[in-house]
């Protein structure tokens, strides 16, 4: 939902993000720390507001790491079932 | 955005066979391509080297979490932020660390082999920058290189 709303493009505020949202200020606050300590999320200062905006590159990170280890896997397990099936 | 890896392989090979090759550190490490240094032992971190041409510098050490015979051996490893020689470093202190688990069931033809990695969740931002597809190198395709040379010259 926070990300939905991410997704736009534009960077918000914490003010924009809570309009139309059942969540405090304070509960949006902590989601988005969360979601900018994993990289999901940067933010830049303007003025006396920081605006956050979704970052697609650490999704295409994630799916690419978890991409990388999974073909490895692949390659390791090949190799597992030539080794006992001999 | 999954946090996990999940692999299914069925081995035309008895359970106790694959449970040896899964938990005889020496067998385990002929086909992971590793050279560990002593026996797996629940509660304790086994060590090693690659031997996975191109990676020999690269430390190997998990912490054997479960070995229930024949059905569950499961440990812990931590995720260098580089495999590239130039980056490598063996600290591992302070790394994300994922759970590798390995379930063993019997079936008609054998073996069905279930791996699953989990808790890539914890992983920060940018200890996954190297591994992008955006990279020069493709490390995919080096793998796959690698893999095709040490296959046609065991």
């Amino acid at each position: 939902m926070l990300i939905a709303k991410l997704c736009g493009g534009r960077a918000s505020s914490i003010s924009q993000l809570t309009v139309g949202s059942r969540l405090t200020r304070q509960a949006i606050t902590k989601h988005l720390r969360v979601l900018e300590s994993a990289g999901l999320v940067r933010s830049v200062r303007a003025g006396r507001e920081s605006l956050f905006r979704f970052d697609p590159e650490a999704i295409r990170e994630t799916r690419d790491y978890l991409q990388f280890i999974s073909e490895q896997w692949d390659e390791a397990l090949a190799r597992l079932k030539a080794f006992v099936e001999d | 955005m999954s946090d996990r890896i999940e692999k299914r392989i069925e081995l035309k090979a008895p359970v106790s066979r694959v449970w040896r090759a899964l938990t005889d550190y020496r067998e385990f490490g002929e086909w992971f391509l590793v050279k560990l240094e002593g026996p797996f032992v629940p509660g304790q971190i086994t060590r090693g080297r690659i031997t996975y041409p191109g990676y020999e510098h690269v430390k190997w050490e998990a912490l054997v979490e479960k070995m229930e015979p024949e059905r569950l051996f499961s440990f812990t490893w931590a995720h260098p932020k580089s495999l590239d020689k130039a980056h490598y470093s063996e600290d591992y202190s302070g790394l994300p660390t994922t759970l590798v688990e390995f379930r063993l069931e019997k079936t008609a033809g054998g073996t069905l082999l279930r791996l699953t990695e989990s808790g890539f969740d914890k992983f920060p931002a940018d200890q996954r920058e190297e591994f992008s597809r955006r990279n020069d190198g493709g490390w995919t395709e080096q793998m796959k290189n690698i893999e095709r040379y040490v296959t046609k010259n065991p």
